[in-house]
């Protein structure tokens, strides 16, 4: 089997999509990482509370850890200068104000760029949805990070939605573990693909309809 | 009144039988595990809990001071929250099959909400209304059987205030009047909690006179605390445990490789 990119790898190259100058929320799960590699002049939000924080603790700094500073997913971050804290109240009202972009997690896209995130089925007992209706309804832009299939191999990118939606039309991009693909009006674009894939392996992965950009390229890592 | 500082059990002893409490709950951060301790100890039944999250941690962390929120389940006839945990996949194995068990029994009532939805829910009712339209989850899960209105041609779905009985709070410190500052992202829903709640009992690190803290900086006045407990300082669900649990929080969310 081809190889792959790993979620830290993934992280990086959803994280290169924002420039300076942009606000991000990060949702739970892999867009967390995000959080270590945000260029300069770009700040990072999560849900809970903060804006402008730094990146993540790992083992390798764990006395840094503060109980005061975890972010959506639970995971400890570092404080950086110009970080602000606020209630959610506030955060979500920043969420729906059409300022921030917001990379998620996902189980499903669409053609058209419906998401599924918080269940696999209606009869689930644990719907999680969290923020992630509201992220989804009032980011500018919604980058989507997930791998391109289930672990039992099947397509995440589908014609239509077979798992419960989360919100419709609202996906703009998606970054999975073997290509960058951005979600038009006319349907799904590969623009980028893993270095060792080829255009046909991709479309072999993918339910949903997918058309190739005139530029499409190997993603620089 | 101004607040009232005494022990916990004392604190809830306030909350009654069928009760609706409001609680933030979000990992070890923000949410006050030392009430939550001496809910489980208490005698009242059939509560509707409204939580931010329900995040059960993994099997040995409670006995580590992690606030885990099943503990209240013998309480609670009902638990409204954005997020029910006990099923993550991936990064964490946590289960908890039997929130399933009493869920399918009928034991259990369940009502799904977005976090956004659910702070706001909390912000109309303190501010005296009965509800609003959002926009938030039409054609979802978060919609099923409410009302709906075409509002400038977009649709909008009803969500119902929260007017909650009791709010149990966590802050950093608090003053002997009971105006409340907090510690970072740990903030977060627990100031609308307050302002929305008909009682109010707040856990703090740290009580201190009046005048100790900056007026500027305080976000919740004392007018909306009812009972302050400190928690004392060795205590499983003190600052001083908890940074030991965030030492293992770090380590179980296997952040290495994270440069």
């Amino acid at each position: 089997m081809k190889e792959r990119l790993d979620e830290t790898v993934m992280a990086m190259r959803a994280a290169r999509e924002l420039k300076p100058g942009d606000y991000c929320n990060l949702g739970i799960g892999l867009p967390q990482m995000c959080a270590s590699y945000v260029p300069d002049g770009a700040y990072v939000q999560a849900e809970n509370g903060v804006i402008g924080y730094g990146p993540l603790v790992t083992t390798d700094n764990v006395d840094e850890a503060d109980v005061g500073l975890i972010d959506a997913g639970g995971q400890f971050y570092t404080p950086a200068p110009g970080m602000s804290f606020f209630d959610m109240v506030t955060s979500f009202a920043m969420i729906r104000s059409g300022r921030l972009i917001s990379i998620l997690g996902g189980l499903q896209v669409s053609e058209n760029g419906d998401l599924a995130i918080h269940s696999t089925s209606e009869a689930d007992e644990y719907p999680q949805v969290g923020g992630s209706m509201d992220l989804a309804w009032g980011a500018k832009r919604v980058i989507v990070a997930m791998t391109h299939s289930t672990k039992d191999g099947k397509p995440k990118l589908v014609k239509k939605l077979t798992y419960p939606l989360t919100a419709a039309k609202c996906v703009d991009l998606i970054v999975t573990d073997v290509a960058v693909i951005e979600v038009t009006s006319g349907g799904l674009v590969l623009k980028e693909f893993a270095p060792g894939w080829t255009v046909d392996e991709i479309k072999s992965l993918t339910e949903a309809r997918l058309s190739v950009a005139a530029d499409v390229k190997v993603m620089e890592l | 009144m101004t607040a009232k500082i005494c022990s916990a059990a004392e604190a809830i002893s306030v909350i009654k039988d069928g009760d609706h409490v409001a609680t933030y709950m979000w990992s070890m951060c923000g949410t006050p595990g030392y009430l939550y301790r001496a809910l489980a100890a208490s005698s009242a039944t059939d509560l509707t809990l409204y939580i931010e999250n329900f995040l059960p941690g993994p099997p040995g962390t409670m006995e580590l001071g992690y606030p885990d929120p099943t503990m209240l389940l013998a309480h609670v006839k009902k638990i409204v929250t954005p997020f029910l945990g006990g099923r993550f996949v991936g990064r964490i194995g946590i289960t908890s099959d039997f929130m399933g068990d009493l869920i399918h029994s009928g034991k259990l009532e369940t009502e799904v909400t977005t976090h956004g939805v659910f702070v706001e829910r909390l912000h109309a009712g303190a501010m005296g209304l009965g509800g609003f339209y959002s926009p938030i989850g039409v054609g979802t899960i978060v919609a099923a059987g409410k009302e709906t209105r075409v509002i400038d041609g977009k649709e909008y779905i009803f969500e119902k205030s929260i007017r909650p009985d009791v709010g149990l709070i966590k802050a950093a410190r608090a003053d002997k009047l009971g105006n409340l500052v907090y510690h970072g992202s740990a903030r977060g829903a627990n100031p609308v909690i307050a302002m929305a709640s008909k009682v109010n009992i707040v856990e703090v690190d740290e009580i201190v006179e009046p005048g100790k803290l900056d007026p500027e900086l305080i976000v919740t006045p004392g007018i909306y605390v009812d009972y302050l407990v400190k928690i004392p300082e060795d205590d499983i669900s003190g600052a001083k445990n908890l940074k030991e649990l965030a030492k293992f929080g770090v380590a179980l969310m296997n952040t290495k490789g994270v440069k």
